[in-house]
């Protein structure tokens, strides 16, 4: 049983130095997708998709690339949050430090729950990263600056740099596709890089990748870190979009939807989490007023992803084209 | 009234009771997980669904067949045993040749459907479930007040623990659920019916869920989300105790559930958070857990 474990949605491996045309092609075509999008779509809307991508391609790196599945992402996302929404309130903290503050304290939190979580492996590491979030969650339940269930209101947006004005709809909503095409671009990079050859390696075969002198624990640990201040990046925006940071946020149900949007939009691909993400937005916009159907939707998506559609969008789409995407 | 640290005994047992009622649920959840994942090697995340289900049972065992909570003990593990094989054969069986990430993601939707499907048609609010006749009551031993149902909790899931712990390390059928989760492969070749062992087991593992849901109802109210968050607390008493370690679950449960408790009393702010904390100390000395072993 053990010796055919295998991964449905492992991309062709692309060690090619120069970014292939159709690559660069759905790279244009997402970002005239998002620049278009808010003169036709409701931009808070989109704010929530972009910083949910951006969440997803985080993690994707974890779990696409290394073959870690983290269960408690959402730990990042949402104490990042609370970070940056309570130096913007609190401390008065210009949008850009706010931001910084945030995404640094998801990595000083990345760094330790990886170092303790990177030593062990598949589903031991699931249950480990879940139980440390189930800890970060208790922390912010209880911790006085969270502000318990209300979480932290009316954070105010501010001027970025002291030039731009977050409270424009359309100001805030480039700022944001600018972050999320820094985190995009740096994910990309870092797939892209020898770094991420090595953490392909890892993923496929940890003991060879070891025999060959890498230290795979290292490795691991720099993509975990990366991913967590990532996510903290999507964080941090996100607080500033909604100008709120609650509990949600920070709750495992958080941690699973993330999971959701990768699986859907195809995990190890670079595009995937971001259509994952806007179907996941998409469907939780026009699924609201069925209550606790979001839910089981939910649910019932992941079981057929899981079932039959282990690829996900993307990873299919790929494999029609027969091109990495 | 006397003081033990500067806290009323009172308090102090009292808060040691509900310790050993939590630690009972705790150990009978992560017995069952710890066998499922010994032989199918997959956390199955439905396991605080199926508890909740079998609480569920025996409200509706009460309301629509008048069948009391004698009846209820026998029949919910049965239907959600039932229903565990279902679950088995129908999908967790696709994705044994897959890594095993993919069932834990698979029980997970698996969960988010039956939860959301239960709160849906039964709101999130709970229903009281009273305790049987003969259980009321309770017994006054000086130092504190001992409710009958309560004592009869811990005895209840201590036995079935033990009972459990003595078929799977002493007797045949056991040897054979031992062998099967080292080498599965030359079990069958043996003739050992593989495949029906691992439906069988899952079966069982989700019915003594069901069992805890059971014993929960009266004390906890029957709830839609009982099972949601209690689940992870389950999950790191199984890795503080080790994964796959039978033994190890059942006195982990134990033991963390009084730990938890003395903690209410000593520093009520940690309580939430002191298995997590004991957990990040064990992985950091003993990566496999107390009871655990290299797989």
């Amino acid at each position: 049983m053990a010796a055919t474990k295998e991964y449905a949605a492992a991309p062709p491996a692309a060690a090619v130095p120069a970014i292939p045309r159709h690559q660069v092609m759905a790279f244009a075509v997402m970002i005239a997708f998002f620049a278009a999008a808010p003169f036709f779509v409701y931009p808070l809307f989109m704010m929530k998709a972009l910083c949910f991508a951006l969440f997803a391609c985080a993690f994707n790196l974890l779990l696409g690339y290394v073959g870690l599945l983290s269960f408690g992402h959402a730990a990042f996302l949402g104490s990042a949050g609370y970070v940056s929404a309570h130096a913007a309130k609190v401390w008065g903290a210009p949008p850009e430090a706010a931001i910084l503050v945030g995404t640094a304290a998801a990595a000083g939190l990345g760094a330790v729950v990886g170092y303790l979580s990177i030593r062990s492996k598949g589903i031991y590491f699931a249950n480990i990263t879940l139980a440390f979030a189930q800890m970060i969650y208790f922390f912010c339940v209880q911790t006085p600056f969270t502000h318990g269930e209300d979480g932290i209101q009316a954070v105010p947006r501010g001027m970025m740099f002291g030039l731009l004005d977050l409270r424009g709809t359309l100001t805030i909503y480039y700022v944001v596709l600018a972050v999320f095409l820094v985190g995009f671009l740096l994910v990309y990079r870092a797939i892209h890089s020898p770094f991420g050859q090595v953490l392909k390696a890892i993923r496929e075969n940890e003991p060879r990748a070891v025999s060959l002198g890498y230290t795979a624990d290292h490795y691991k640990l720099i993509a975990f870190v990366i991913s967590a201040t990532l996510a903290g990046l999507a964080g941090g925006t996100k607080s500033l979009v909604f100008q709120l940071a609650s509990l949600t946020d920070v709750h495992w149900t958080m941690s699973g939807e993330v999971v959701l949007m990768t699986l859907l939009g195809g995990m190890g691909t670079v595009f995937g989490p971001v259509v994952g993400a806007l179907i996941m937005v998409t469907l939780e916009h026009y699924l609201a007023q069925l209550g606790s159907w979001v839910t089981i939707i939910q649910g019932a998506i992941f079981v057929v992803c899981v079932l039959t559609f282990r690829r996900g969008v993307v990873g299919e789409l790929a494999r029609l084209l027969k091109k990495p995407l | 009234m006397t003081s033990i640290f500067g806290v009323p005994t009172q308090a102090l047992f009292g808060q040691l009771l509900v310790g050993l009622i939590n630690g009972s649920f705790y150990a009978m959840l992560s017995l069952g997980l710890s066998v499922i994942f010994g032989l199918l090697n997959i956390i199955n995340f439905a396991h605080g669904a199926l508890y909740m289900m079998g609480a569920f049972v025996a409200y509706f065992c009460l309301q629509w067949a008048g069948l009391g909570y004698w009846w209820a003990l026998l029949i919910a593990p049965i239907v959600v045993g039932a229903v565990g094989i279902v679950l088995e054969r129908t999908m967790l069986k696709r994705l044994y040749h897959l890594d095993h990430l993919y069932g834990l993601l698979l029980t997970f939707g698996v969960a988010l459907v039956i939860q959301g499907a239960f709160r849906n048609q039964f709101g999130s609010s709970g229903f009281p479930y009273a305790s049987p006749a003969q259980l009321t009551g309770g017994y006054n031993l000086g130092f504190m007040f001992l409710p009958t149902y309560r004592a009869w909790v811990v005895v209840f899931s201590l036995g079935t623990c033990l009972v459990t712990w003595y078929v799977i390390e002493r007797t045949k059928l056991g040897s054979y659920l031992r062998a099967a989760t080292e080498n599965p492969a030359l079990v069958q070749a043996f003739g050992i019916n593989v495949p029906r062992m691992i439906t069988l087991t899952y079966g069982f593992g989700v019915g003594l869920a069901a069992l805890a849901g059971v014993l929960a109802a009266p004390i906890y109210q029957v709830n839609p989300l009982m099972g949601a968050d209690l689940i992870i607390v389950v999950f790191a008493v199984v890795v503080i105790g080790g994964m796959g370690s039978i033994m190890g679950s059942i006195v982990t449960g134990f033991t963390l559930g009084v730990v938890e408790g003395l903690t209410k009393v000593f520093y009520p702010e940690a309580s939430n958070t002191v298995i997590f904390v004991i957990m990040a100390i064990v992985l950091l000395v003993k990566p496999t857990g107390l009871f655990g072993r290299e797989k």
